[in-house]
């Protein structure tokens, strides 16, 4: 979707649940590595812990790619799965919407707590999500 | 117990440490296995230290909060203690204040809590 490098900083396979753990992980050291502030580190995590997990839940598994942004500075992941997709993605937005067992405050609460939140995915095609965070 | 945690039972009171990067599964036994300490332990308070925790998502918020609710049905009384203050300003962006969960600074400011109320 953005002008990404052509080669992500890290990789992590979305297929059990601690693989989420491992892309929490994966990205508070590239985090660190860019010298992060506290509160945006655990800002940009808590959101890639829940698009992670709706990866996991929703996509039936994916990838995580992390890479490192030049102009500006930033991180960015961009998270595909090739699960049923978002028939309505304004929808599934908004608090409170929610199809399995989270509280439906997940993709909203994630879109609040980044610098920039892109979302594409179509019924049938797989949801992919970048997001993009200031060091 | 599940390795999600440390728990010590110390004059009625439980006391659980979180560890850090703790999955789906892992925050979910302990929810189970600490209700069943609570009754088997006769438990008057349970104390939950998070300050391991570098996140707190919609997730673990919600068996955070469950987990007060759990034990104040098993007569024993929650406090969650040691949540770092980025985390706290992420809960409340993500619009978890964690609603019927007490919370104390400390460990010992919640242990300062029981005892007053005649519970540790």
């Amino acid at each position: 979707m953005n002008g990404a490098p052509a080669q992500p900083a890290a990789r992590v396979e979305l297929r059990r649940e601690r693989d989420v753990a491992a892309a929490r992980l994966a990205v508070s050291r590239a985090m660190d590595a860019l010298g992060a502030r506290a509160l945006r580190k655990t800002r940009f995590i808590t959101a890639v812990s829940e698009i992670a997990r709706n990866a996991l839940e929703h996509g039936g598994g994916g990838v995580m790619e992390i890479y490192n942004l030049e102009r500006p500075r930033r991180i960015m992941i961009r998270c595909r799965d090739e699960g049923p997709g978002i028939a309505d993605i304004d929808q599934a937005m908004v608090d409170g919407f929610s199809t399995a067992r989270s509280m439906g405050k997940g993709l909203g609460g994630a879109r609040r707590l980044v610098a920039a939140f892109r979302i594409e995915s179509r019924p049938g095609a797989g949801t992919t999500i970048e997001m993009e965070a200031d060091p | 117990m599940s390795e999600a945690a440390s728990v010590y039972s110390v004059d009625k009171v439980l006391l659980v440490a979180i560890r850090d990067n703790i999955t789906d599964t892992d925050i979910i036994n302990l929810q189970e296995d600490l209700s069943e300490r609570i009754v088997n332990e006769a438990a008057r308070g349970v104390v939950i230290d998070i300050a391991a925790l570098e996140i707190v998502d919609t997730f673990v918020g919600r068996i955070l909060a469950q987990l007060s609710s759990i034990s104040r049905l098993l007569a024993a009384e929650t406090y969650i203690v040691g949540m770092r203050p980025a985390v706290a300003m992420t809960l409340v962006e993500l619009g978890m204040d964690l609603p019927g969960s007490k919370t104390a600074l400390s460990l010992s400011h919640a242990l300062r809590a029981l005892k007053a109320k005649g519970l540790a």
